[in-house]
């Protein structure tokens, strides 16, 4: 009877997670052409959680990957997230050039080694002041002079503070390109040669600057991650925790292991935006390099190319 | 078809309309002029050739890269802008303060000044990342972009010089509708139309004088327009030695500069290729002579302007600027630009033994290819001070220097327009025949009174 009831549970469960993954495929409509798949067993078992927060064990064989339309947002992408206002902070007592941002930035954006969407460099106020590295993405103006130059609307600003690029509008002019006094945009000077499957893949989603020949592209803020809570992956990705990202209406940022009120941390660390008297108003802000955690080592610096 | 009878000239304009018609009336070219053809049109094909595999492999076959984005293809469009507004100068500046003499020199103008727009059209497309979406600068236009202002402009000046070189020239296309022969038949049909049944009546001969007016009056602001909208591509941005209010009437005076040595330029080949002697005289070299003087002497107060008020100052990045022109890597392009384009053309000009037609020739073609390169060192030099340091970027990054693809699809631009002139000399005539008829007949009349 134990047994017999185990059984029927199971078959229960099984039908249940059959019928996510059947519900899930129908949500995406007509493509039922990898249906078959669906039947093919495995024996390899996983673990799920199903929708009632019951553990289920089913065949992996049964599971489906959510395509990337699901994921598709249903809000306009130009519009942004509602009701948020994303910021960065970048503390630079922290950062001793380890450009693991960097590193995973150019990993998750599929990026060439010469596109830097995010750069990390070495900075001196003046001659008998000491040296610091400062990673440098983009500010993300709230005046952005880019946007205002192009001519196309392929750039814009949206909402969440976001300023985007449809690269399947930008004709390439570069105006955007010139009239950001940061350097912050970056040119497909020739095919980035993406591989065609990879534009389909979770990060690479429709809320991401995807590259393309003859476009311009930049650092995007990864709105897919911040859309679901999550941290852009060069705040993940650094050990020191030098980055702190979140929003402006919740006062709050997070660099992964603490979360703390942004108004506070701006007004006790004596938090300054790069170039202010440029008046773009950047949405990232800097705290200044005292009490560092490291000492200031040249050394990694000239690894990849030659220095000035 | 209705048949028309041909115009009846009076008597005596009909007298000068046969002797000038031998002057003027197009002819076929020579060995040398064919010769010049069939270089221009190998040329432009293989600029074609060189400009498909960019468009296969995208703009990487250029030096530009993300810390230079805009070079020759750019500094080459300001070029072609900067030279069609001699269309304006002449035809419209000259016309309203009543210089009769600018009568021959108006339809070379026109027609450097069309040829040029086309072309300035052309070379910023080159310069696009994806031509393929020309259109959605017409569909997504966003008015704030002035880019946008300068579709819009170029477009105008565009249609307005066109017309400005076209209403101005039916007349002779009624010549020689009437009276050339010996011409291929297609040839003779294109005059037809394009004479739209010019009779010569009063009534119509009042419409085009008035159409004419009206062009004149209108070029001339969106003469000024286009080159101040083109400086605006620039002076819009935060970058140092373009963020300058003195922008504008900077790069309009330059303009005129190189528009007036283009038709210098354009009567002394035609005076020495066409043998058109009697028509750009010693006094009309002498005219345009003083003319380009004031006009380098302007060009040379916004010089000052420019480059002398932020040196005095030496302001932060501006600072950085500035050396790398005046003693940097920019040094021996800046003075020689500066010296030839400027300084020699203002002291030769000076001498009334300057003002003659070879040394002329010789000063335009300084002060053309000056130009060239000034717009080079407006657009490159600056790209290389951005706000924040170049780091860690490869060695070939730091500079610019053309590569030969993109030389030669840029020469590509000059070749084409040329060849465009060529064709319309083939076929129009360069000296405006009825219009010099009557002028002729005016003088004696006045003469005799």
């Amino acid at each position: 009877m134990q047994e017999d009831q185990d059984t029927t549970i199971k078959g229960r469960r099984e039908f249940l997670a059959k019928g996510i993954a059947a519900g899930a495929l129908s949500l995406m409509a007509t493509s039922c052409m990898s249906h078959d798949k669906m039947h093919h067993k495995t024996g390899e078992k996983v673990k799920l959680l199903s929708p009632e927060g019951e553990i289920v064990e089913v065949d992996s064989g049964d599971l489906q990957p959510i395509p990337d339309e699901m994921y598709a947002i249903s809000e306009n992408i130009r519009e942004g997230v509602p009701n948020r206002k994303f910021v960065m902070v970048i503390d630079l007592a922290r950062c001793k050039n380890l450009r693991k941002c960097h590193d995973a930035c150019e990993k998750i954006h599929f990026l060439p080694p010469d596109k830097n969407w995010l750069k990390v460099l070495k900075m001196q106020n003046s001659e008998d002041s000491a040296p610091y590295w400062q990673p440098t993405n983009c500010f993300h103006c709230d005046r952005p002079p880019c946007v205002k130059v192009c001519p196309v609307n392929a750039t814009y600003k949206r909402t969440d503070g976001i300023v985007f690029i449809d690269t399947e509008r930008c004709i390439g002019c570069r105006f955007c390109m010139v009239a950001c006094p940061y350097g912050a945009r970056s040119f497909n000077w020739e095919d980035p040669e993406i591989p065609e499957d990879m534009y389909k893949q979770h990060h690479h989603s429709m809320e991401s600057i995807i590259p393309r020949k003859g476009t311009v592209s930049k650092c995007d803020f990864c709105p897919d991650m911040a859309r679901n809570g999550e941290l852009p992956h060069c705040v993940s990705a650094c050990p020191n925790g030098t980055y702190y990202f979140g929003d402006e209406n919740e006062d709050a940022v997070s660099n992964g292991s603490e979360t703390v009120r942004l108004s506070e941390l701006l007004r006790d660390r004596g938090g300054y935006r790069y170039m202010e008297d440029l008046g773009l108003e950047p949405r990232v802000y800097y705290l200044p390099p005292v009490n560092r955690l490291f000492p200031f080592k040249d050394d990694e610096f000239s690894k990849n190319y030659k220095t000035r | 078809m209705i048949q028309r009878n041909k115009i009846q000239y009076s008597p005596e304009i009909e007298v000068d309309l046969q002797a000038l018609g031998k002057d003027l009336l197009p002819r076929r070219f020579g060995t040398l002029g064919k010769i010049w053809v069939a270089v221009l049109v190998l040329s432009s094909l293989l600029s074609l050739i060189l400009y498909i595999g960019q468009l296969r492999k995208g703009l990487i076959i250029t030096d530009l890269r993300d810390f230079t984005p805009w070079g020759i293809y750019i500094s080459n469009f300001v070029f072609f802008v900067a030279i069609s507004l001699v269309g304006s100068l002449i035809s419209a500046i000259l016309k309203l303060s009543g210089a009769g003499w600018r009568t021959p020199m108006t339809r070379i103008s026109e027609i450097i000044a069309v040829s040029a727009i086309i072309f300035a059209a052309i070379a910023i497309v080159l310069d696009m990342g994806r031509p393929d979406r020309f259109h959605h600068l017409l569909i997504y236009a966003r008015i704030q972009s002035p880019i946008t202002w300068d579709v819009i402009v170029i477009t105008t000046y565009l249609i307005i010089s066109i017309l400005l070189l076209y209403i101005p020239m039916i007349p002779d296309l009624a010549y020689m509708r009437d009276r050339y022969h010996d011409i291929p038949k297609w040839q003779h049909k294109l005059y037809r139309i394009l004479a739209i049944n010019w009779n010569n009546t009063a009534e119509q001969k009042d419409k085009l004088s008035h159409a004419i007016a009206v062009l004149s009056v209108t070029i001339i602001p969106v003469a000024f327009g286009i080159h101040t909208v083109t400086s605006w591509l620039f002076a819009t941005t935060l970058r140092p030695g373009w963020d300058s209010t003195n922008f504008g009437p900077y790069f309009v005076s330059g303009a005129f500069m190189v528009g007036a040595s283009g038709v210098i330029c354009g009567m002394a080949i035609f005076r020495k290729f066409l043998k058109m002697d009697h028509y750009f005289t010693d006094k009309h070299f002498e005219r345009m002579g003083i003319l380009l003087m004031v006009l380098s002497f302007v060009y040379l107060y916004f010089n000052v302007n420019e480059y002398f008020i932020p040196a005095y100052k030496l302001k932060g990045i501006e600072s950085q600027h500035l050396q790398e022109l005046f003693v940097g890597q920019y040094a021996p392009m800046f003075w020689s630009v500066q010296f030839f384009g400027m300084i020699v053309p203002i002291v030769v000009l000076l001498f009334k033994k300057g003002r003659k037609p070879v040394p002329m020739f010789i000063i335009s073609v300084l002060v053309i290819v000056g130009a060239w390169f000034k717009r080079f060192l407006i657009v490159v030099p600056t790209l290389n001070h951005p706000y924040i340091p170049i780091q860690r970027v490869p060695e070939s990054w730091q500079h610019y220097i053309p590569t030969f693809q993109e030389l030669y699809i840029t020469l590509g631009t000059v070749t084409g327009a040329l060849l465009l002139i060529t064709i319309f000399v083939r076929l129009f005539p360069v000296v405006p025949i009825v219009e010099t008829a009557e002028e002729l007949e005016e003088k004696k009349k006045t003469a005799n009174e």
